[in-house]
């Protein structure tokens, strides 16, 4: 992307007034999405964006810079602008040398998305809203978006790191408005993966549209969620956002070196049922929080955070990890080369129980079963945390019955880990999401077994 | 500004080039922000960067194509056009689709420009950042630490120019700076509070003010349990107010009615909420922050009732959402170089109620003051109107407040709620995003709690 030259001299300046460390960071990132919407294919779009950030560190001082110039120019005063904004003392001159790493790829790109016709992404829209409607009159509203992008980084740093990735994303969604005498209900269903258009080879988007519908059209009928702590059972691939939530927030190493976490000093200790082995894994191929290198250069880790309960790890990034002299995880990510890395989840699951998911929804009385969780919201320094339901049941006697309007349910992380009781030999990835911390998002997966927590409050309205 | 600003240059350059029977619309906009982060008495991290976009749109026969690049390179620049025309032969033809015609309503004399921001150094702003972290330090002897004391501003510009006649430009600049104190709760556990302030220059920020009422937040939480499940009569201070509101105004775009996605679509002239509340949509009030003199599509902004003593006015319209039902864009287009305009509301504005804070408190007996509310991005479904969020508050008791409560829900509907306000406050506060709201009591909400037992 960068001839290595110009990466050499680049961190050469950016290294020239004195920092310990300086980095390059470069980013192609092309996009292209359409939206079906009230029937009728629109805004389809495509974007370019195309830069450089450029940090330096002094001491405990990140000094950062970027810019849309790849020029020469263009760098050099990116790269004086960050070496001023960390105050370098003026030190003497470094020379550095950068010599690629090898990282391989673990899945290439079968059919690149830009390769295939615009007409081909609008079809697959189509077939969606066409299978929606199809559920019945009730489905007064589908809306379908595709996407994709292709994001090219290199990464080079004055410890002589020069490592390149290609990360391809494809993501199809539909969401669905049901309208009765109950007013109107939503239903959505999204699937997305770090590949290219062979996403559509698995994915039946026909089949999406008419899930997408049937949530709205069960939710017409949905009676209120009951308000207050209750058992609540979580299934296969929803539960992830919970434990997103619930303690992967508060095992990132930059919020725990600020005594921000309720997870500080407390790695040996057992934070959670014994149940529980939590892993953050970047190496998962295909996933929607994969990838090759990190944004810091570092390559995708599998690293286990709880293992049977015992909290094993933080998750770290190259600022993070220089301090306390260890690697770097490869959790050091960034939305984009305007923003700085800091340490991020990648794909964060729960490894899978022995229980069997019906008997755990059998030996459950009465509850709440969330079938699909919508995005949450920790306060890492407390450990309280919501997270949104919606799709989920009422469980009497043992068994699922109504539908239940959705809403937020909220606990704390280290009094709910420790409440989980049951644990099902079932598995799955839950969908894409977007991670948002100070300010940046990025994408992450996550995945769990069938769940049970022993009580959560759950914010309905039915007393 | 005698010059022309290179935005508005390289945006009619690109608008020359539209072909025969073709609408082009091109929006052009740079900024320069600077973000220090201090922590434990030291910069963190200092980003200065500039950014520049730019985004196209082409319309023929009622299909549109767009695309934008993070970059004003010629190379780039270049490929725009054909891109957002090759995408546009893809779209479906829609009548609502057409770029924003001039409307003769004069833009409001505005500039919410403050030099200051660029000739303030950037050690100055360091310091800035250095002292809030310090006072809210020293606001409190239970403040264990500071998880993020920032300071940030942007000074930015943009261009909007169309074949339709459209030729605006644009800028605005603003500083702001936030504090997020730890605090030890003699539980063992830690409390956090937070406050923020915003300003037109870095110099009108109030520091002591910020760290004061961050910490304040934290410490009222210290030994909070969990609530009792109930209806209490719940209490919003003005910065709540306008988060609350702002989700209405959020269900009052014109382009969710067109597609049957609000609650309030066929509502016009009926009474959606209680006699006491007015609301409207202000950007051309120079006393706030988020005023601004054009739109996204190049219209004049201006003042748009919404309700009026309970009664709803109307909706936010962009030209698109004004053409599917058949009336006139309310200049709330609100856009990104990066996408389609949308309607939406840029300075919400409440008419003054009656009382105010703490008379509302001396009034209730069975009361939550709200402290925070957490997952209003997971908990609110603007479609079908229900809400559920997390809460941390305060009880109030017979008029007076008492403890503390952390990890309740507050649920409800927000049709509902609107014909639920209890009391509307006199008491004006404007938001540091400019928004002018009052202080609100709502009835009929349900509080759920109890996970501690």
């Amino acid at each position: 992307m960068l001839d290595h030259e110009l990466i050499n001299r680049t961190l050469s300046t950016a290294m020239r007034t004195g920092g310990e460390f300086a980095e390059v960071f470069v980013e192609d990132k092309r996009s292209s999405s359409a939206v079906l919407d009230d029937g009728r294919v629109e805004e389809l779009t495509s974007g370019r964006d195309r830069g450089a950030g450029i940090r330096v560190v002094v001491g405990d001082t990140t000094g950062f810079a970027h810019t849309a110039d790849l020029s020469e120019a263009g760098l050099s005063a990116a790269a004086e602008a960050a070496a001023a904004a960390a105050r370098g003392g003026g030190g003497g001159a470094k020379v550095v040398a950068v010599s690629p790493i090898d990282v391989e790829r673990s899945v290439p790109v079968r059919i690149p998305p830009e390769g295939v016709a615009k007409a081909t992404k609008v079809g697959l829209l189509t077939l969606a809203n066409e299978a929606a409607r199809a559920q019945g009159s009730a489905i007064s509203q589908v809306s379908a978006r595709y996407g994709d992008s292709r994001r090219r980084i290199l990464v080079a740093n004055s410890d002589g790191v020069l490592a390149e990735d290609d990360q391809v994303r494809t993501l199809f969604s539909v969401s669905c408005v049901a309208s009765g005498d109950t007013g109107l209900q939503t239903g959505r269903e999204s699937t997305g993966r770090t590949v290219g258009f062979e996403l559509f080879d698995e994915a039946d988007v026909e089949e999406m549209g008419r899930r997408a519908a049937e949530r709205a059209i069960t939710k017409l009928s949905a009676r209120p969620a009951p308000s207050g702590a209750v058992p609540v059972v979580v299934g296969p691939g929803g539960g992830g956002v919970l434990f997103h939530e619930a303690c992967g927030h508060g095992l990132e190493a930059d919020l725990v070196g600020k005594g921000a976490s309720v997870f500080a000093n407390r790695v040996g200790e057992q934070v959670a049922s014994p149940l529980v082995t939590l892993i953050d894994d970047g190496t998962m191929a295909g996933e929607w929080g994969y990838f090759a290198i990190d944004d810091e250069g570092r390559p995708a880790g599998h690293n286990v955070l709880i293992q049977d309960g015992v909290l094993t790890d933080y998750m770290w990034d190259q600022l993070r990890a220089r301090k306390e002299g260890r690697l770097s995880s490869g959790n050091g990510r960034r939305q984009s080369y305007q923003h700085l890395p800091m340490v991020r989840m990648t794909n964060t699951y729960i490894t899978a129980g022995h229980d069997d998911p019906e008997a755990i929804i059998a030996d459950t009385d009465s509850g709440v079963y969330v079938a699909q969780l919508g995005g949450g919201q920790v306060n890492t320094a407390t450990g309280d945390f919501v997270f949104g339901m919606t799709e989920a049941y009422l469980i009497e006697n043992g068994e699922i019955t109504d539908p239940i309007r959705e809403g937020n349910l909220i606990g704390n992380g280290p009094e709910v880990l420790t409440r989980i009781d049951r644990l099902g030999h079932d598995f799955a990835m839950g969908s894409p999401g977007t991670c948002g911390k100070d300010g940046q998002g990025v994408p992450v997966g996550d995945g769990t077994p069938t769940l049970r927590v022993t009580s959560l409050t759950v914010g309905g309205t039915a007393a | 500004m005698g010059e022309i600003p290179e935005s508005r240059r390289l945006a009619r350059a690109l608008v020359g080039r539209a072909e025969a029977g073709e609408q082009v619309e091109v929006c052009a906009g740079s900024s320069v922000r600077t973000e220090i982060r201090v922590y434990d008495g030291e910069v963190e991290s200092l980003t200065v960067a500039e950014s520049r976009g730019v985004g196209v749109r082409v319309i023929r026969d009622g299909r549109e194509g767009l695309a934008h690049a993070g970059s004003w390179d010629p190379d780039v620049i270049d490929t725009l056009l054909a891109e957002a025309r090759d995408n546009m032969s893809f779209a479906e033809p829609d009548d609502r689709v057409g770029l924003a015609e001039p409307d003769g309503v004069d833009a409001a004399d505005i500039d919410p420009w403050d030099d200051r921001i660029e000739a303030t150094s950037v050690d100055d702003k360091v310091a800035i950042a250095v002292a809030l972290e310090a006072a809210t330090r020293g606001a409190d002897p239970r403040v264990r630490g500071v998880r993020t004391s920032m300071y940030a501003d942007s000074r930015g510009e943009s261009a909007i120019v169309s074949t339709a006649g459209i030729d605006g430009w644009d800028r605005g600049a603003s500083a702001s700076i936030g504090t997020q104190p730890l605090i030890d709760d003699p539980d063992g556990s830690t409390r956090t509070g937070y406050a923020g302030d915003a300003a037109a220059a870095p110099q009108l920020l109030d520091i002591e003010e910020v760290a004061r009422l961050a910490v304040e937040r934290g410490v009222r939480l210290l030994g909070a349990g969990p609530p009792t499940t109930g209806r209490p009569l719940v209490v919003l201070e003005p910065r709540f107010t306008a988060t609350i509101l702002g989700i209405v105004a959020g269900m009052l775009s014109g382009e969710l009615v067109v597609k049957g996605r609000t609650p309030f679509g066929d509502r016009v002239g009926e009474a959606i909420a209680t006699e006491a509340l007015t609301m409207f949509d202000d950007p051309t009030d120079p006393d706030s922050l988020s005023a601004s003199a054009f739109d996204g599509e190049g219209l004049a902004c201006r003042r748009v009732p919404l309700i009026s003593e309970g009664v709803l006015q109307g909706f936010l319209h962009d030209a698109r959402s004004a053409r599917g039902l058949g009336v006139s864009s309310t200049g709330s287009a609100l856009r990104s170089v990066r996408g389609t305009p949308s309607p939406g509301h840029r300075s919400l504005s409440v008419g003054p109620g009656e009382g105010d804070l703490d008379a509302f408190i001396a009034l209730i007996d069975d009361g939550l003051l709200i402290a925070s509310l957490q997952g209003l991005h997971s908990g609110v479904n603007a479609v079908s109107g229900d809400f559920s969020v997390g809460v941390e508050g305060v009880v109030i008791r017979n008029g007076e407040l008492a403890e503390p409560i952390r990890e309740g829900t507050l649920a409800g509907a927000i049709p509902r709620m609107l014909l639920d306000v209890a009391r509307v406050g006199a008491d004006l506060e404007r938001q540091p995003g400019g928004t002018l709201v009052p202080s609100l009591v709502l009835d009929g909400l349900t509080l759920g709690g109890g996970s501690g037992a």
